[in-house]
């Protein structure tokens, strides 16, 4: 083991039925260092944290860690064991308990025995949480926290579980821009105490931000280990990519505008109004155009398109397809219209976690031919296939359990749904949340070629520069109301802050 | 080529292992061979003739083809209600108390003893399927509308579907005379095989017909794994959920028929007793997962089949009747836990190791 480092692992292989997942990984962290781990969907990054926790057993290499000066091989059979020799991980699902206080989470399950002492156990907590500048009571319930503080308990919890090695995995995708500077704050102040952190994230503008060293996996393997300031940021994409990558900013102006006509909007709203909230608003789509409607997050971007869909109970409004006056009061009235809708929560909107692919491919479909006319298994399967291939989707096969895909392959496949339903209409709320760069290009490649082929699309994404190079017209969200609507040469990175900030044009 | 045809072999062996029948095939194998060896026996099968001078079969396992039915049948309806709904309906065993109740009512009319019947078997069959589809209906309604857990819900009916039952024929005991009635818990004429079993198999190709036919499977475990998701997709959960309860009402209906056929009567308390439990650990036995999602229809029939087996086996071994519930549970935990997920991959890490093991040695 090297002098300062506080965590090795050394060619580490893994294998699931029909996968390569690990093939002699090496990590190295040192203290008070934050260490991305980076790489495309399925590259192994999650399967290399599981088995460091011991969430899985690994099928060959060695796991090494220095506590108190002394080196040590270890074998961890399950996440207690990494636990207590010092490896806490935060998920991006947060796994406390939303129902109990700050307070009880952060010293839930280690009392150890001991009687509990509200009025110390809180006391505690709350000169934990002031060290680490962590805005919330102990007493407040966890729930009513923002998700961005809850991360912060998470990791409050691990580091007063005294650990030498934090894990964040994707901690960051939920949160807004202030939130993730909250974050950051917390890590770097953790790392000037000496805790090796391992970072896994997909924004790569965040690993600059604050990483000192890079890991890159691809296809199950390492490609090296990268100092952060020495790594230029279009080498390190082609370097997960394992190609160059293509001119993300030109796919615009090569994509062909869809040539037909656009007189009567495919799909138009006036005061469109739903119980979540929102002010009403008027709202139309072109055949073949792509719109997006932008803002922070909760400024109400997902809310309106789920008025539209009919997801949440719509209160007032006059819908028209393509001219017709229509009702929309449920999705499946929104699918019989054309209307297809990709949710912004892959995990909980989205995936049928233990059916299989196929089944996932195709229920949408199923639930739009009706009750009486499955598909034969033939069909089926020749239609989960075309999609697998049309989106490159990497499953074992069509019976695989959709929940042991990778998130992007997840994504793909809740996107070969809808596609499956031929839709006039497709709203993407997010499609490309937590997913690789190489996906991301390929999703936004796809959504311009649909649309050129005459499929309207609404693209919403958290990433700014994803919706300049896709859309042709943006829609600006703030508090909860339609602030602005941006096309031509207004869609710039400045224009569009300045809408969302409440200063541009309205 | 002897690598690949060994990892042919293993990929069978797992395959094999996570394959939803193995557990209650293997019960089954164990359940026969101790009974080859305890007391072979039991697999003797003699022809007979019965007071009517009909043919019949008689034996252990006829008498498991023939209570097995019963539980096979509501065991289809179980599986549903169980994937669909996350819990359990435990007043299956009220419900067939009601079903029956209704059934006599409707044959005796006001008299208790009649010499004729006052209506047709089938109009009564009818409808008695109509007033358990809405017991199954109210347990439904409460699961679905108002997010009440089955298990609370069903407990109503559970508790109070007794007296319900005592209710609706003033607690009398009315007789069938007629002798074609007992012809659905008996035989039929000239056929020595059991009607149960018939009827269980009419029951199992329309439930494979409507399977195949129909998209029930696919929504039924869509709502099951992932409501919100469901609903997105166009599906309304609560209806479905709905939905399973009445066709449960079904199972219980026809199970009734059988189960007051039988006797020519009823007895209020005690027919169809346990009756719930022993249906839900067929569909746990067949490997489906009690929280809902997945299932395998044919696994949780062949379940039900295992589990009269098991009492049956009981039964030949003089185990007293009160004391068959404990003898069951040990059995019930043995099988429960070596088809939890857990344990199957703890072996299959075991195979592997031991694979492992073998290719360094």
């Amino acid at each position: 083991m090297q002098k300062d480092s506080v965590l090795e692992l050394r060619g580490i292989y893994k294998s699931f039925p029909g996968v390569k997942a690990l093939q002699n990984v090496d990590l190295t962290l040192r203290s008070g260092e934050i260490h991305a781990l980076m790489g495309e969907n399925g590259a192994g990054k999650s399967t290399l944290i599981k088995v460091l926790t011991g969430v899985y057993s690994k099928d060959a290499g060695d796991i090494y860690i220095k506590k108190g000066g002394k080196e040590e091989k270890v074998v961890f059979h399950s996440p207690q064991e990494a636990q207590r020799a010092g490896i806490s991980t935060v998920y991006q699902e947060i796994s406390l308990c939303p129902n109990l206080s700050v307070a009880e989470n952060i010293y839930l399950g280690r009392s150890e025995g001991k009687f509990i002492s509200w009025k110390k156990m809180n006391a505690q907590a709350g000169k934990l949480l002031k060290s680490l500048d962590i805005p919330v009571e102990p007493t407040q319930q966890l729930a009513s926290c923002s998700i961005a503080v809850q991360q912060m308990v998470a990791i409050a919890r691990s580091v007063d579980m005294d650990c030498s090695v934090l894990i964040l995995d994707e901690p960051t995708s939920s949160l807004d821009e202030s939130e993730v500077e909250k974050l950051f704050g917390l890590m770097r102040q953790l790392r000037d105490r000496g805790v090796g952190i391992i970072f896994v994230t997909h924004f790569l503008d965040q690993v600059y931000a604050v990483c000192d060293k890079i890991t890159i996996l691809r296809d199950s393997k390492l490609v090296g280990e990268y100092n952060a300031s020495e790594l230029p940021h279009v080498e390190l994409v082609s370097k997960m990519l394992g190609k160059e990558l293509d001119d993300m900013a030109d796919i615009k102006n090569d994509a062909k505008k869809y040539q037909g006509d656009s007189a009567t909007p495919v799909y138009q709203a006036n005061q469109l109004c739903s119980t979540e909230g929102i002010a009403p608003f008027d709202f139309y789509i072109k055949k073949g155009e792509v719109n997006g409607f932008t803002g922070l997050l909760g400024s109400g971007r997902s809310e309106s398109v789920r008025a539209i869909y009919g997801a949440d109970k719509v209160t007032s409004g006059v819908v028209r397809v393509n001219g017709k006056p229509v009702d929309i009061k449920k999705p499946l009235d929104a699918m019989k219209n054309g209307i297809a809708y990709l949710s912004e929560d892959r995990k909980r909107d989205g995936i049928i976690g233990d059916l299989s692919v196929k089944d996932n491919i195709i229920l949408a479909l199923q639930v739009k031919t009706g009750f009486f006319k499955p598909f034969s298994k033939a069909k089926a399967t020749k239609f989960a296939k075309k999609y697998i291939e049309l989106l490159d989707i990497k499953t074992a096969s069509v019976d695989t359990p959709i929940k042991s895909l990778s998130g992007g392959n997840q994504q793909k496949v809740i996107l070969g749904r809808w596609l499956l339903t031929e839709p006039d209409y497709l709203i993407l709320d997010e499609p490309t949340r937590g997913i690789d760069v190489g996906t991301k290009v390929d999703i936004q490649k796809l959504v311009l070629k649909l649309a050129s082929e005459g499929m309207s699309v609404t693209f919403i994404s958290s990433e700014t520069d994803e919706m300049l190079r896709t859309c042709s017209r943006l829609l600006v969200m703030r508090d909860r109301k339609l602030v602005g609507e941006l096309t031509g040469d207004d869609l710039n990175q400045a224009t569009v802050m300045a809408t969302i900030a409440g200063g541009g044009k309205e | 080529m002897t690598a690949k045809a060994t990892g042919k072999q293993n990929s069978f062996l797992s395959g094999l292992l996570h394959n939803q029948l193995l557990i209650p095939i293997a019960a089954l194998l164990l359940l026969t061979i101790f009974n080859l060896i305890a007391d072979p026996s039991f697999f003797r099968i003699s022809l007979g003739y019965n007071s009517d001078g009909n043919p019949v079969l008689s034996g252990y396992l006829i008498s498991i083809i023939d209570y097995g039915s019963e539980l096979a049948i509501l065991a289809i309806g179980m599986t549903l209600v169980t994937a669909a709904s996350g819990g359990q309906d435990i007043s299956v065993g009220a419900g067939i108390a009601i079903a029956g109740s209704v059934l006599l009512r409707v044959l005796c009319g006001t008299e208790s003893r009649p010499e004729t019947l006052q209506a047709p078997v089938f109009v009564a069959f009818i409808v008695c399927c109509i007033v358990a589809m809405i017991f199954g209906a109210f347990n439904g309604a409460l699961v679905a509308f108002f997010k009440i857990q089955p298990m609370v819900a069903t407990l109503i009916l559970f508790t109070a579907g007794r007296s319900i039952a005592a209710w609706i024929n003033n607690n009398e005991l009315p007789i069938v005379s007629e002798k074609s009635f007992t012809y659905f818990g008996g035989y039929l004429p000239g056929i020595p095989i059991p009607t149960p079993f018939f009827i269980a198999l009419l029951c199992f190709v329309i439930t494979w017909a409507v399977l195949k036919f129909t998209n029930l499977g696919l929504y039924v475990q869509a709502v099951g794994i992932n409501e919100k998701t469901s609903r997105l997709n166009g599906l309304n959960p609560e209806l479905i959920k709905f939905a399973v309860y009445i066709l449960l009402g079904l199972c219980v209906a026809v199970c009734g028929l059988i189960k007051v056929s039988r006797l020519s009567t009823i007895n209020y308390s005690v027919i169809a007793k346990d009756i719930e439990m022993d249906a839900i650990l067929a569909v746990a036995l067949g490997g489906n997962a009690l929280s809902g999602g997945k299932f395998n229809m044919g696994a949780s029939i062949l379940g039900a089949y295992v589990i009269q087996f098991l009492t049956t086996t009981l039964y030949k071994f003089d185990v007293q009747s009160d004391a068959l519930s404990a003898y069951k549970a040990v059995v019930v935990i043995l099988l429960v836990v070596l088809s939890a997920p857990v344990f199957r991959e703890k072996i299959t890490g075991l195979f592997r190791r031991l694979r492992a093991g073998k290719a360094a040695a």
